[in-house]
Order: structure tokens, then C-alpha cells, then sequence
């Protein structure tokens, strides 16, 4: 129904936009001057017809399931029901009506899934008709307008100017969508913990926080001593800290060779192989921390004597370690290119070699670059989760050997969230509550390392 | 003095000797793990791609089977074929008794009776004759046909038995195992046996869900590009608008899929697991990328190109989009391509939106649940059986494979059709 009416309309927009152009070349032959080349006149006779059934139909999709709801319910009124029990009765219904419904089928049930069909099928007739007569009078109205010649570029142009602008708001949108979908359901799981007890509580075990009824998820007593984030805290910087330690070493000498050392040759291959390694999914890294560098570096423990789990922070962190290689020598190699000639050349008439040159002109210069470098690559460390949840552990141990195993705030949420989710259940709130402490942190990290790159890249331009 | 001068310019010779090794052994470093990295992978990964079937003489005995003198065709497909399977099997071994027979039936997967049936509806001719018939092996028996299972484990360790392994033996010694190519691997969906599991529903999931974030992100972010490129007034609204986009370009993929499951799940009650809300999810991470890269090529045409349209009197939208635009194409077009790679490799928001559901389906439209490639990764790799992890290894070659074209493809638009402008 929709579909056919959807094409219904997309054939009225190009037959109006004919009929509009036409128009203008009737115009034209009576030797008046046209306002605006003819294609215009098509476009504001099309525009004219897109907008109202637009318009219609997102008022349709908003209003029509509440409105139907409603009226739906309305025969269950003054029976004395909760809005949970409608609420369940409107779902058997529905699914009753699809044809799916499985459980026992009660005459009320039956009666109210009839009623909603006919409900939708009013709604969908009338849909139609609405949208046809309004589409009809705008047209209309649009070709009346153009038969007296009047403006059409201008309204055209500003109509696709407020869809360029419209489009430009989706990355505020998203943001917002971010901030929304996690803060209601931080701020309901901070109503039952208090903020200090996940802030400063040492103590993680969130599948003791299994709620049986309603009755027992309203005593708070029972996740005292459950959702103390500290152990993640600790285990998300302190693999992302094992990573940096792989990271930057490798990354940074890798970019300084790059850019001051390597021929153009060596360049043109070596800067895109390493770069391969950042297009390499994540979870292909999971895969390698825990089937090859796990199980290697539990050996190499053993004939060393230590004690190394399987799923151990080092594995974890030294596989992310090497996925972040590329960002680093990437973005160094960028910022070293880019201090100036002049400083490398007042350097070597002093007599500086080439090291000492970059060690005490070229790197003081682009520090500020670096360091911004250096937090992006934090944030993704922190920010990580594939490697973290395949390869590293899921319990959270409190720990700083880096041969035991820890997990993450990416890892526990995917821990918790994976399967099915009640809403508003502790469990499932405290997954939202740290996605929203991980938002933060990486959103400070950024900010403060897209400022100082910019900061960097304005000294020099 | 002159001595301790030459020690001296030795030293920093020798101190900037050091240096440049540093460089190279970082260089080296990190192309080695590349190469061991790729190393590990196809090797593990290769032998998935073949399958061992046993070659075992079937006996289509029409009464075992339940069927009438001429059977049509319904007949043929609504026959009993599990009892003559199940006695091919035990034939292998005249003298077995019951629990020896349970466990020839065990060394086929369980489509046996599904193969034997095929057998016969493309040739019915076969009733009452008796004809080899190839079956999937099961998947340990593939395993230690690849030399992959270690076969002298103590017999309680093992999931094959040693009965098992005799019978596979002398089937090797008579030529009745062979290796082919392993076409189901690409047309079979997931399952719980290694050796009938394919990659075809998640494949179909990654492409409709790459398409759903093409069809949303693409003209959502081009947009956005040419207004804040070409018309954006300078002023606190536009700069905040930047911030956002290069804000969200860096935020951690999961926190995508927590607005998913928040927002598209929670509010929108859009279906769970499907690629519909899989795609508009990466739409939602890839929109950032794409606008970066689209407005850098806007930038990179030159002014002159709007200066001269607009001195022949076009306007300012009309300079845009004939002009400015299709210039500015083939650096958008490998930025977006190279934005649907990385969404393609995505897999942790995805599984919060539950795109780990077990699909043993092909999914035939985005509304339909499904897995994607990395999240099948993702699935195999935690499963325990030994047969999964060639499997997991040979979906990331797939994987990778399909990475590497996108980017090749992206790299032949940058050059093939960019300008440049000197």
C-alpha cells in the first residue's frame, strides 16, 4: 500500500516537473522574457509536490501508532487495568493481528485485533486520500504561480539551501542522539548506585546484580559492593598503557625515519604497508591476541617459570599496541614534514648531524604535534574493543601484573549487553552508565588533541 | 685536544649511526608483525577451503525407502531416505554391532540423508541399484584428514574414537576420501557444525547492511559537505557544527552501538539483529569520514572554477552543483569507499544491537536478522570446536580480500579521474 502510493507520488513529482518546464516553453513562444531558465519552473512545480507529501507522511508515521493505540485501548478503559497490562495486551493484539500470536486467544484479544485492522485500513485510506488532494491543490497552486511568470529560481535555490543546511545539522544530530541515549539511563542506574560507590568501589560483579522479580530489584542492599568501577578503570588505562608502551616507540621512530631518513623510494612502499595495518579490522586482531599471542606468550612464561594466563593484559594490550603503530608514525610523520626547511637548514650550518638535528631542533618543534598524536592514539586504545573482549579477560581483577588478566569498560559492556537486554535493569543501565564515563574521557582526550594539533598546524602555516 | 676532538665526532657519528638503525628497526618491527600477522592467518586459514568427503556405495532399496512401483516425483521427495542412509553407513562395517554403527553413522555430518536424497531426484534411475555417493565428512574426521588433529592423543581425549579412526583408514587405503574444493563454505549459512557452516548469510547481512549506510551516509554527508564548504556563513553555529564532526570522527565504535540500542532498539523499536539497523548505525559512524573527505576535495578545487562560472552569470547553487561538485567527485567517491571499508570491519556495535543472534538462514532483505563477516568471526572464533578456527581463518581472508579490492578501488578512482590542479 504504502510502496504504490510512495510510487504513486514519485510520478507525480516528474510528471509536474514536465508539466512545469512545458509551461515555461509555452511562455516562452509568446515571445515574453522567462524569470529563470525552464528547468527551474520544473523544479518549483516538483519541490511543490514533494513537500506536502512529505510532510504528510512523517505526520502519519509520528501520530498514527499513538493515535491508534489509543483507540484501541480505549475499549479496556474503565476496567481498572495498569498501563504495563495495556501495554501487553496492545502487543497480543498486534501480534495477533500479524498472525503470529502463539499464547491462549480471548474473545476481548480477538475483538480488539479485528478492530485494529480496520483501524489501520482507515488510516492507511484516508492516508491516501489526504495526500493525493493536498498534492493536487499545491500543485495547482505552484502552476497558477508560474503561468503569471513570476520568480522560480530564488524560492528553488533557497528550498535546496535549507536541504544542504538540514543535512549539515546530521553530525549535531548524532551527538545529541550519543548524549540522549546514554544520559537517561546513566541517570537512572546513579538512582539506585550511588555515584561514589561506582566511582571509588573496588568491587565488580555485575552478574551477581541478577534481578528474579520486580520486588528484589528495588532493594538496593543487594548490589552493594557490585558495581565498583575502579577495577575497570584500572584495567582500561592500564592496557591502553601497555599498548602506548608498544606504540609510541615503534610508531614515533618508525614516522621520524619516514620523513627525514627514507629515500622516496623506500617511502612510497614501506608508509602504505604500515598503513595496511590500520585498515586491518579489530576483531581480526582479537582473533590473533587470543589464538597465537596468548597461547605464545603462556609458553614462553612457563619455560621461564612465571605464571601467565591465557587471556593476560600483555597479550591484549601488546596486539592493540601494534594496531595503533599506524596512527602514530602516520600522524608524526605529518607533523615533521611540515616544520619548516629553514629550521633543519640553520641545524646543519651549525654543524649538527642529522640525529642531533632531529633530536634537538626537529622533535622540540613538532612536540605540540606529537603529543596530539599520542592522545588520539590514547583515546583508541581506551576506546577499543574487539581485541579487548576476545583476548583479554572478562572477570575484573583489581591488578597491575601485566601477565594476569584484566578487563575493560569496552569489554564489560559488551559482556553485559550481549543477548537480550531488560531496560531498565541495574545491569543494563550500569553498561549505558559506562559507555557514558568512556564518551567523556575520549571526548576530553580529543578535544584537547584536535586543539593542539590545530594550535600546531596555525604556528607554521 | 686534536685526539679527543676526532673521539668526539666519532662518537656522534656513531650516535647518529645508532639513530638511523633505531628507524629502520621500527620500520622493520612493524612490517614484521604485518608479515607474521598474514602468515599466521593464510596459513591457518587455507585448508578450509577444501572439505573431505567420504565416497560411500549406496543401495537405493525402494522398499527401505517406502516407495511404489513408478514413483513421481512427490514420491521421490517425500520418500524415507534416512534408513537407507543410516544403512550405508553401518555397511561400512558388516561385523559392527550397535553402538559401532552409532558411531559410522557419526563420522558423516548430519546431511547425509539430505546428500543421498539430492543423489537420487537428479538421477531416478537409481532405484534399486546401488551407486557411491559422496558425503560430508564430519568435521573431525575433515580435521584429522588435514592433519590438523593430533591423532595420538589418548583415545578419551579425543572426539574421534579409534573405531572411527580404523574404518577412516582403511576408506583412505581403498581411495574412498577425497578432498575437493569447498563450495559450501561460500553457499551454506551459519551452523553448529563446522563442517556445514558457510559464510553465505553473514556475507548477505555485511552487504545489505553496507548498503543501507551507502544509501543514508553517502547523500547525507555530501550534503553537509557542499553547505559547509560553499555556503556556511563563518560563524559560531558552523564552527560548532566542525567540532562535532571531528569529534564524532574519533568517538569509540561501541559508543555508536549503545545509540543504537538505545535510540534505533529502545525508542524507534526498529527489528532486532537486522542489517537495517546495523546499516544505519555505520551510517552514523561512517557520515564523519565521508564529510572529511568530501569537503577536502571541494577544497582542493580551485577557486578560478567558481570565479568564471559565476562571471558567466550562473549562480552561486548553480556554480556548486555543475561545477564545484562534479569536480570534487572522485575524491569523495574514494573517501566514501574508504569510510564503507572501515564500516565494513566493524563489529562491536553491531553485536550490541544484536547482530550475534545464531542466523541459520540466508537473510533475503535488511529487515531480515543476520550476522555480518566480522561478527561471524567474532561467533566461530568463541566457539570451542576445532573445526572453527580454520574456519574463522578463512572468513578473514574473505574478509581482508573484500578490504583490499574496496581500497585498490578507491586508489584507481583518486588516480584514474582526480584533476590535478598545479
Amino acid at each position: 500500500m504504502n510502496s504504490i502510493l510512495f510510487t504513486f507520488i514519485v510520478l507525480l513529482g516528474f510528471t509536474s516537473y514536465y508539466f512545469g518546464r512545458k509551461k515555461a516553453y509555452t511562455i516562452q513562444s509568446t515571445k515574453k522574457r522567462l524569470t529563470a531558465l525552464p528547468q527551474f519552473y520544473g523544479y518549483y512545480l516538483a519541490i511543490w509536490c514533494a513537500i506536502p507529501a512529505f510532510i504528510i507522511f512523517s505526520l502519519w508515521a509520528i501520530f498514527e501508532p499513538t493515535i491508534v493505540k489509543l483507540l484501541v485501548l480505549s475499549d479496556y478503559s474503565n476496567q481498572g487495568y495498569l498501563d504495563d497490562e495495556l501495554n501487553l495486551i496492545y502487543e497480543k493484539t498486534k501480534s495477533l493481528s500479524r498472525g503470529q500470536f502463539t499464547g491462549e486467544i480471548t474473545p476481548f484479544i480477538e475483538a480488539s485485533a479485528e478492530k485494529y485492522l480496520s483501524l489501520r485500513s482507515i488510516a492507511q485510506s484516508s492516508k491516501a486520500v489526504i495526500v493525493l488532494s493536498i498534492i493536487i491543490a499545491s500543485v495547482a497552486y505552484a502552476y497558477k504561480r508560474i503561468s503569471s511568470n513570476s520568480r522560480t529560481r530564488e524560492p528553488v535555490e533557497k528550498f535546496l539551501n535549507a536541504v544542504l543546511f538540514t543535512a549539515s545539522l546530521a553530525a549535531i544530530l548524532t551527538t545529541i542522539g550519543i548524549v540522549f541515549s546514554l544520559i537517561f539511563q546513566t541517570i537512572d542506574f546513579f538512582k539506585v548506585i550511588p555515584l561514589f560507590d561506582f566511582v571509588f568501589g573496588t568491587h565488580w560483579y555485575p552478574a551477581k546484580a541478577f534481578v528474579r522479580d520486580s520486588s528484589e530489584a528495588l532493594d538496593p542492599s543487594m548490589y552493594s559492593d557490585t558495581f565498583g568501577a575502579v577495577p575497570i578503570f584500572a584495567g582500561t588505562f592500564f592496557i591502553a598503557f601497555i599498548a602506548m608502551c608498544v606504540a609510541i616507540p615503534i610508531g614515533l621512530m618508525s614516522g621520524i625515519y619516514l620523513a627525514e631518513y627514507a629515500s622516496s623510494k623506500v617511502r612510497q612502499y614501506a608508509k602504505p604497508l604500515i598503513e595496511i595495518l590500520a585498515g586491518i579490522p579489530t576483531v581480526v586482531y582479537g582473533f590473533f591476541a587470543a589464538l597465537t599471542v596468548g597461547p605464545f606468550l603462556k609458553e614462553l612464561g612457563t619455560s621461564m617459570g612465571l605464571e601467565v594466563s591465557a587471556e593476560s593484559a600483555l597479550a591484549a594490550g601488546g596486539v592493540m599496541g601494534i594496531m595503533i603503530i599506524p596512527f602514530i608514525s602516520s600522524l608524526s610523520d605529518d607533523v615533521i614534514t611540515s616544520v619548516p626547511q629553514s629550521l633543519r637548514d640553520g641545524s646543519y650550518a651549525m654543524g649538527a648531524t642529522k640525529s642531533e638535528t632531529i633530536k634537538r631542533v626537529i622533535f622540540p618543534a613538532a612536540l605540540p604535534g606529537i603529543v596530539g598524536s599520542i592522545l588520539l592514539g590514547v583515546s583508541r586504545a581506551i576506546g577499543e574493543t574487539m581485541i579487548v573482549v576476545m583476548a583479554s579477560g572478562l572477570a575484573a581483577n583489581l591488578t597491575l601484573n601485566p601477565l594476569e588478566s584484566t578487563s575493560t569498560i569496552t569489554a564489560q559492556i559488551v559482556v553485559i549487553l550481549i543477548g537480550d537486554q531488560a531496560f531498565g535493569d541495574p545491569k543494563t543501565q550500569a553498561a549505558f552508565a559506562l559507555g557514558m564515563s568512556l564518551f567523556l574521557v575520549t571526548l576530553c582526550l580529543n578535544i584537547v588533541a584536535l586543539r593542539v594539533v590545530k594550535k600546531y598546524r596555525e604556528k607554521y602555516e | 685536544m686534536n685526539k679527543s676532538k676526532e673521539q668526539l665526532l666519532n662518537k656522534r657519528y656513531k650516535a647518529e649511526q645508532r639513530f638511523r638503525l633505531y628507524g629502520l628497526s621500527a620500520i622493520f618491527m612493524a612490517l614484521l608483525f604485518l608479515t607474521i600477522f598474514i602468515f599466521k592467518i593464510f596459513s591457518t586459514g587455507y585448508s578450509a577451503f577444501q572439505k573431505t568427503w567420504l565416497i560411500v556405495p549406496v543401495t537405493f532399496d525402494a522398499e527401505l525407502m517406502m516407495l511404489e512401483q513408478n514413483p513421481s516425483n512427490e514420491d521421490l521427495q517425500d520418500a524415507d531416505y534416512y534408513d537407507i542412509a543410516l544403512k550405508s553407513m553401518a555397511d561400512l562395517d558388516p561385523n559392527a554391532n550397535e553402538d559401532q554403527e552409532n558411531e559410522l553413522k557419526r563420522m558423516v555430518s548430519y546431511f547425509f540423508e539430505k546428500e543421498i536424497k539430492n543423489e537420487l531426484l537428479n538421477n531416478p534411475g537409481l532405484i534399486g541399484k546401488t551407486k557411491e555417493v559422496y558425503l560430508t565428512a564430519s568435521d573431525d574426521l575433515d580435521q584429522v584428514f588435514k592433519g590438523n588433529y593430533p591423532r595420538d592423543l589418548p583415545e578419551d581425549q579425543r572426539r574421534v574414537s579409534d573405531y572411527q579412526l580404523k574404518i577412516f583408514d582403511q576408506l583412505v587405503a581403498k581411495g574412498k576420501v577425497e578432498s575437493k574444493f569447498n563450495i559450501s563454505f561460500f553457499t551454506y549459512a551459519d551452523s553448529r557444525e563446522p563442517e556445514l557452516a558457510g559464510i553465505a548469510s553473514s556475507f548477505m547481512g555485511s552487504i545489505f547492511s553496507i548498503l543501507v549506510c551507502l544509501m543514508i551516509a553517502f547523500p547525507v554527508a555530501v550534503l553537509a559537505a557542499i553547505y559547509l564548504e560553499e555556503f556556511a556563513p563563518k560563524n559560531r553555529f558552523t564552527d560548532f557544527i566542525e567540532v562535532n564532526i571531528n569529534n564524532l570522527a574519533a568517538v569509540p565504535s561501541i559508543v555508536f552501538g549503545l545509540l543504537g540500542l538505545g535510540v534505533l532498539l529502545a525508542i524507534f523499536h526498529l527489528p532486532r539483529s537486522t542489517p537495517l539497523v546495523g546499516g544505519i548505525t555505520l551510517s552514523l559512524m561512517t557520515l564523519p569520514t565521508i564529510i572529511i573527505a568530501a569537503r577536502a576535495s571541494l577544497k582542493a578545487v580551485p577557486p578560478s572554477i567558481r570565479e568564471a562560472a559565476l562571471a558567466m552569470g550562473a549562480s552561486r547553487m548553480q556554480t556548486t552543483m555543475h561545477h564545484t561538485v562534479p569536480l570534487s567527485m572522485p575524491g569523495t567517491l574514494s573517501g566514501t569507499i574508504i569510510g564503507l571499508a572501515q564500516a565494513l570491519g566493524e563489529t562491536a556495535p553491531l553485536i550490541l544491537i544484536g547482530m550475534v543472534a545464531f542466523v541459520n538462514t540466508i537473510p533475503g532483505s535488511p529487515m531480515d536478522p543476520a550476522a555480518s563477516l566480522p561478527v561471524q568471526i567474532y561467533i566461530w572464533a568463541e566457539s570451542a570446536e576445532r573445526g572453527f578456527v580454520e574456519k574463522v581463518s578463512a572468513c578473514i581472508m574473505v574478509l581482508l580480500g573484500f578490504l583490499i579490492i574496496m581500497n585498490l578501488f578507491a586508489q584507481i578512482i583518486r588516480h584514474k579521474f582526480e584533476k590535478k590542479w598545479s
